[in-house]
Order: C-alpha cells, then structure tokens, then sequence
C-alpha cells in the first residue's frame, strides 16, 4: 500500500469513524498520570520512564484490536516500511490525529524514527527544573509502549525509545523504533 | 515610565515578580527605581491587595483599573478567575530636563488617562493568556512560585509591547 494511500484511510477514518474528544482533557490526564508517577516513584525519572512505558505496553495490547476494527484493513503489511507508514499515517491519525514524519531509515529496513511535529500529550508542559528531568525524563515514553505492545500482538517484535524531544530543549521530538525479530507463530500446545 | 510587576496568589504570596521600563519614545525598557524605593515597591503593592479585594466584587470585568495610589506610585489590578491578582506598580518619570514636552503625550505621563489604562488592559490580557498556559503545564501547582523562564520572558515581551 502506498503511503499516500495510507494517509487518505487515515484521513477518512479520522473524519467518519472516530469519536473525537477535547485535546486539553487529553493533555490535563496525561500529564496528571506522569505527575503522579513521579510523586510515586519520589522522582526517580528512570523508573518513571519504565512505568510509562509498562502502561502504553498494556494500552498497545488492547488498542491494536481497536485499530484493525476502525481502519479495516485485514491485511497483513508486506514489508516493515509499510507497517511503518500505517503507523504513522492511520494508527497516529486516528488516535491522535497527528501524523509523524517516518525518516532516517538504516540499510536493512529494521529501523525507523518518527519525527513529531506535534505532540497533543506535550502541550502547555515545562519539565521541572529539579536538573535531573530534563536529563532523565522522557515526558511521552507511553507512546512507546503502546507501539511495542500493538506490534507484538501482530507478530513483531520491535524495540521502541525516543531520542530527543523538544521539551528537553532538542529541536525535534523523535521516536527510533527497531524491528527485533517476527514472532513466529507458536503452535498451541497438544491436546493429547 | 519605570514598572514593577508582581502576580499575587490565592495565599497573599507572590508567585512572581518582575521589575521593568518603559520602551515607549526611545526608552531602553530598564526600570529607574532609585535603592531607596525599590525595596518597598512590594509593601506598596502588598499594601493594595486589600483594596482590590474590595473592588473586585464591585466590577463586572476582571480588569479593575487603577486601584490605588501612594506618592507618586499608581497601583493597577485585574483579577483571574481563580482570584490570582495581577498588580502592576507604575512609577511615572521624573522630568527632569528637556524632555518635558515628549514624555507628555507618553502613556507613562498620566497614569490614570484613559490611553495608559488601555494600554495596561492590553499588557494584562497577554499575561493573563500566557499565565493559563504556564499554570496548566501538569507539574504546576496551585499557588507555587511561576518560575519558568518563557513565562518571564513574554511577560517581558508584553511589556515591552504595550508600556
């Protein structure tokens, strides 16, 4: 499927089929939850990274189901670079109505980023300035998880961080995604 | 023209404050508070908030004008609607040499013309815009110190876009 086409399914569902709700009750619960995560864990922004992303594992699990309801497209993608263009183009489409950029490729196709020219979860946020947060925080890390949870439930295992983000003062805000491996389908066990 | 600014919250303590100057008639936007009255700007200031807890529940609007005055110091006032009080100390210049006669038309040379407390509203609106953006940032809390330097610096902006 060609990524233009991709952006018009995105588009399409985006306008007919999705519930919309406001972007500041979005913005106000996200940031809540990392707030409180970060009182949980007394600031300790490692672990609070590793929750975020525990949640968005938990979140990809289920909204993959989600998304193959809304986009209706039962196919698999033929190629890594496709599934990268859906994600993009339809899946950040139609839950956020964003659409990254998807860009710096490596050689053997294993490898994308998504590059965010905005980001819904950020807006009206200013990190700490404790001296640590800006360093250690990676105020969007759900996202994260929500890939690699979505992707596994369709046989791929990826490996998913950021590696700047504007709220950190970087100029872009980016996600590097890596393909580790297909999950081959496993058999159930015998029933004998 | 020389300002102090000072955003006083539901507690009666200051969230923030900045201190500027006119940039109006070539001015270079730096305040002129001698040493002996920069200190008590804020008692001055503070000493307002009774009025303008008085005042507020007679105006409709969030903008109350100027409130108060002592010596040579006007105090305007608008309140938020979270009851967080935006006050800004004018000072008008000192005329001393030739300048007389520019500084007139200047919006400092009469604090309570109807130019200078348009032009007042105006640089509370634009705070006050960016003020609901600083305290929706989720690691905001209520009555904390505003200590985000892009909020300062579009205070500032506004202040030299407006005064």
């Amino acid at each position: 499927m060609s990524s233009n086409k991709a952006s018009r399914i995105g588009e399409e569902i985006w306008k007919t089929r999705i519930d919309k709700v406001n972007t500041e009750l979005v913005t106000l619960t996200y940031g809540t939850i990392v707030v409180q995560l970060c009182k949980d864990y007394d600031n300790d922004y490692e672990e609070v990274n590793k929750q975020l992303d525990k949640m968005g594992y938990n979140i990809g699990l289920r909204l993959i189901e989600d998304y193959l309801a809304k986009s209706n497209t039962m196919k698999r993608c033929t190629s890594f670079r496709e599934t990268a263009d859906m994600i993009a183009k339809v899946g950040f489409k139609i839950f956020l109505n964003i659409t990254p950029q998807v860009t710096n490729w490596t050689n053997d196709n294993n490898q994308f980023s998504l590059v965010f020219d905005e980001n819904p979860f950020a807006d009206f946020v200013e990190l700490p300035d404790d001296g640590r947060a800006q360093d250690e925080l990676w105020y969007s890390n759900i996202l994260c998880g929500v890939l690699r949870g979505a992707l596994e439930m369709v046989q791929m295992q990826v490996e998913a961080h950021f590696i700047s983000d504007v709220l950190k003062g970087n100029d872009t805000t980016e996600m590097r995604v890596s393909l580790l491996r297909y999950i081959d389908d496993e058999l159930p066990p015998e029933d004998d | 023209m020389s300002y102090y600014f000072a955003i006083v919250g539901t507690q009666d303590a200051p969230l923030f404050e900045y201190e500027f100057g006119t940039s109006k008639q070539g001015h270079d936007g730096l305040s002129r508070f001698s040493d002996q009255v920069r200190h008590l700007n804020q008692f001055i200031l503070h000493s307002s908030l009774d009025i303008a807890e008085e005042v507020q529940w007679a105006h409709g609007s969030m903008y109350l004008k100027c409130i108060d005055k002592f010596f040579d110091n006007y105090i305007s006032c608008f309140v938020t609607g979270a009851n967080v009080k935006f006050l800004l100390l004018h000072h008008p210049l000192n005329n001393t040499g030739g300048s007389g006669s520019r500084s007139s038309t200047a919006i400092g040379a009469n604090p309570t013309s109807p130019a200078t407390e348009e032009a007042i509203k105006l640089f509370f609106q634009e705070v006050y815009e960016n003020w609901v953006k600083a305290v929706m940032s989720p690691f905001y809390q209520n009555n904390m110190e505003v200590k985000s330097p892009v909020f300062r610096q579009r205070v500032a902006a506004a202040g030299r876009k407006y005064l």
